[in-house]
């Protein structure tokens, strides 16, 4: 379930873009009209009718971006984000829905906490958003949470995202009573006894700047075990945050076999390797960690042949004064969500790594369908859920150009080459540049 | 479709940083080793006379900023300084604003305000000494950075090696111990690699770094290995990084039995260094410290004068050798 500000939906023409919604095998110079927030029709040359007009010749016209994988730190640390910033933030980037992660001071693991969220969301959240709750009480992994109450009060799914459920014999019970709540269950996968202090992926640049390393087979272990619980208990989990080749290999393997697992990498891991730690810059920590070149490659092909369905950017925005400290003493976590097009656009498609429309659909339909949501589409009598995309406009990612409240990202400095000129949601125009 | 490893520009790494500072081994070249090396043997001749200080850095101020406890390497760049005519200060973390939560970051901000020319910089955190390059206006030297640099260390090992073989390249160097958390054996590793000298690393599989060869390097888990080296190079057990259950060696008596380096695990006249302080009876036994073939007290002497060549190297600029050897005239 998503949550908004009620508004009403507008009437708009979308004027000579290229239109293109892959899913729904729509690619053409077209005008879009939209009545009331509802996509009316698509043709050419349409009558503007007292509909709001925007020109969009040399534009790309696509269904907008779902996020399965934000941190909007509310409740608790509102001064690092928002529901309103974090869905502004959402909104510039292309977004027509997020959904939130639950591990937030106090942690969502109550049906009172998730409804004050649900409240302060139809309020202030500019795009729709959702909000998983947490599988263990506290994100502790003693107890489960009350699943059946939670996804009543309207929880997106579950997760301990942050942590493992560490133990197998909670992760069992989790799947199997999981059932009643009908959600999905998103899992972060690290073994901590191996990853313990680990700073850094675990490799030649660990070894020559001397952080702690942070082995991949710590995650591959973890998806291992929760795709074989997944597999004895025939229910479908959510692997979040995939890093490692070896859990790519885990997943599609699963998958071949009939378990319903599906996966999700962030745009750090797609674009970047372990090199890029030489610069000690505290906004390239993160975990799971930026891992190998084959790594990398691992993950580019997982997101070509569809094992990996889904791009999330696993938004964690930190304060200014909590990044700027040596690398070892610096949160894990960066921001993603305006930047993510730009940076996957720059990465992998002008070098030729992924097609427009593939990036598109993992950006889109693929995380909705996840999480059981309408996948945004450009057809008629679809919801108005639009991103208007320059892909020929470069910027350079600066400090004071967020919406978001932190700007711990790896990009600042960087010239980029795509653009968000226009974002649509649920009907509404949410972001213009 | 693309090459996957083919990684755009703008995400390399940053090319070395330029030489204003000394933060790690790795921004130094071969020459700028030599060119180090051959200021601090000529310092080395001024410390032999009567009146053993030199004007040169006079007016200038040294800090010296030790996050961590330090004998020999804290000592060395004080007297340094002063054999140099720096004025200098010493702040310990103890007793000073870290105590009460101040950041890093307000520290060295603190200690700009007083425009030092050279702030020296021991932290237990990787990266501490180019975060506080990075917002100070001074030249920052790196003494020890967490499990990362000790490039000076690195130096005064190379320096001792060249007053003890007349050269440096073509030597082998066995680098036995603690490899994992060794600071002094990551600096120490890239300069020799640099030079032209041969490396091999040995100890406990657990404390070799996974993918330490990419360095320049050969690992061996047997102690017979260091048999074919010039110099053995014994890394202190650091006890105080084993985290409680990490279980890198059962126990220190099951290391010193494998890996301790004893006499009769050399070769008659090879070589012995420690970056010290040692563990007498743990990875050195005591006699292989006290035997003539111990370069130790050696390297401590290194010491002063490779750290009068760093900071004299980093406050002048020009052809350093032939400058610092006329300096030495007059004085």
């Amino acid at each position: 379930m998503l949550f908004a500000k009620a508004a009403p939906g507008e009437n708009l023409i979308v004027r000579g873009a290229r239109v293109l919604d892959p899913a729904g095998k729509v690619d053409g110079v077209l005008d879009v009209r939209v009545d009331g927030g509802t996509i009316a029709e698509l043709g050419s040359r349409l009558d503007p009718n007292n509909h709001r007009v925007v020109e969009a010749e040399g534009l790309t016209l696509a269904p907008a971006f779902v996020d399965p994988h934000v941190h909007l730190r509310t409740p608790g640390r509102e001064d690092e984000e928002t529901i309103a910033s974090g869905t502004q933030a959402a909104a510039a980037g292309g977004y027509c829905a997020i959904l939130a992660m639950p591990n937030t001071d106090p942690v969502v693991d109550s049906a009172a906490v998730l409804g004050s969220l649900a409240e302060t969301a139809e309020a202030e959240a500019e795009v729709p958003v959702g909000f998983l709750a947490a599988i263990s009480k506290g994100l502790e992994g003693g107890e489960l949470t009350e699943m059946a109450e939670l996804a009543d009060a309207g929880a997106a799914g579950f997760s301990d995202d942050g942590r493992p459920v560490a133990t197998p014999g909670l992760m069992r019970r989790a799947l199997q009573y999981g059932a009643v709540a009908n959600r999905p269950l998103a899992l972060h996968c690290e073994e901590p006894t191996l990853s313990r202090s680990g700073q850094m992926h675990e490799g030649a640049v660990s070894a020559e700047l001397g952080f702690a390393g942070y082995p991949s087979v710590a995650e591959s272990l973890m998806v291992e075990r929760d795709l074989s619980l997944a597999a004895y208990e025939g229910r479908p989990v959510h692997l979040l945050h995939l890093s490692a080749r070896e859990s790519v290999e885990a997943v599609r393997t699963a998958r071949a076999a009939g378990v319903q697992a599906t996966a999700e990498v962030t745009p750090h891991h797609l674009c970047l390797t372990d090199e890029a730690v030489r610069t000690l810059d505290s906004n390239l920590k993160m975990n799971p960690p930026l891992r190998s070149v084959d790594d990398r490659g691992a993950l580019v092909e997982g997101i070509r042949d569809g094992t990996i369905a889904a791009i999330a950017t696993d938004h964690a925005p930190h304060a200014r004064h909590e990044k700027d400290v040596p690398f070892e003493a610096a949160p894990f976590g960066v921001t993603g969500l305006e930047t993510a097009f730009a940076a996957l656009y720059t990465h992998l498609v002008e070098p030729g790594l992924v097609k427009l429309e593939l990036l598109l659909e993992r950006m889109s339909a693929g995380p909705a369908a996840i999480f059981g949501l309408p996948a945004p589409r450009i057809a008629v009598g679809e919801p108005a859920n639009l991103v208007l995309l320059d892909t020929k406009g470069g910027w350079r990612v600066q400090e004071d150009g967020f919406r978001s409240r932190s700007s711990n990202s790896w990009l600042l400095g960087q010239r980029l080459t795509g653009k968000v000129r226009m974002t649509v949601a649920a009907g509404r125009t949410v972001f213009e540049a | 479709m693309g090459d996957i490893r083919v990684m755009r520009d703008d995400l390399k790494p940053p090319p070395p940083t330029e030489r204003r500072h000394l933060l790690s081994v790795a921004d130094l070249s071969r020459d700028d080793i030599e060119r180090l090396l051959a200021t601090a043997r000529n310092f080395s001749r001024t410390l032999e006379r009567e009146m053993k200080k030199l004007p040169t850095l006079r007016g200038r101020l040294v800090v010296n900023v030790f996050f961590e406890s330090s004998t020999r390497t804290s000592s060395s760049f004080e007297l340094a300084a002063k054999r140099l005519s720096a004025d200098t200060m010493s702040i310990k973390s103890s007793g000073s604003a870290v105590d009460k939560g101040e950041s890093l970051k307000d520290t060295a901000l603190t200690l700009g305000a007083y425009d030092p020319d050279v702030i020296v910089m021991r932290h237990p955190q990787i990266g501490a000494s180019h975060f506080v390059a990075k917002v100070t206006a001074a030249h920052v030297v790196n003494a020890g950075d967490g499990k990362h640099q000790h490039p000076t260390q690195a130096l005064l090992d190379l320096y001792t090696l060249h007053e003890e073989f007349g050269r440096i390249e073509g030597l082998h160097v066995a680098i036995v111990g603690d490899v994992l958390h060794s600071r002094v054996a990551r600096s120490l590793i890239q300069a020799l690699d640099l030079v032209g000298a041969r490396t091999t690393l040995v100890g406990p599989p657990t404390l070799l770094p996974r993918g330490v060869e990419a360095m320049g390097c050969e690992t061996s888990t047997d102690i017979a290995s260091i048999g074919a080296a010039d110099v053995v190079y014994v890394l202190r057990m650091q006890r105080e990084r084993m985290l409680e259950g990490a279980n890198y060696v059962p126990s220190l008596r099951e290391y010193t039995e494998r890996w301790g380096v004893t006499p009769e695990r050399l070769r008659a006249g090879q070589k012995v260094m420690h970056p010290g302080p040692m563990n007498r009876g743990v990875e050195i036994d005591p006699r292989v410290a006290d035997a003539a073939d111990a370069l130790i007290e050696t390297q401590v002497r290194a010491g002063l004068v490779t750290r009068m060549a760093v900071l004299y190297d980093l406050l002048t600029s020009g052809p350093v050798g032939v400058k610092a050897a006329q300096l030495t005239e007059v004085a």
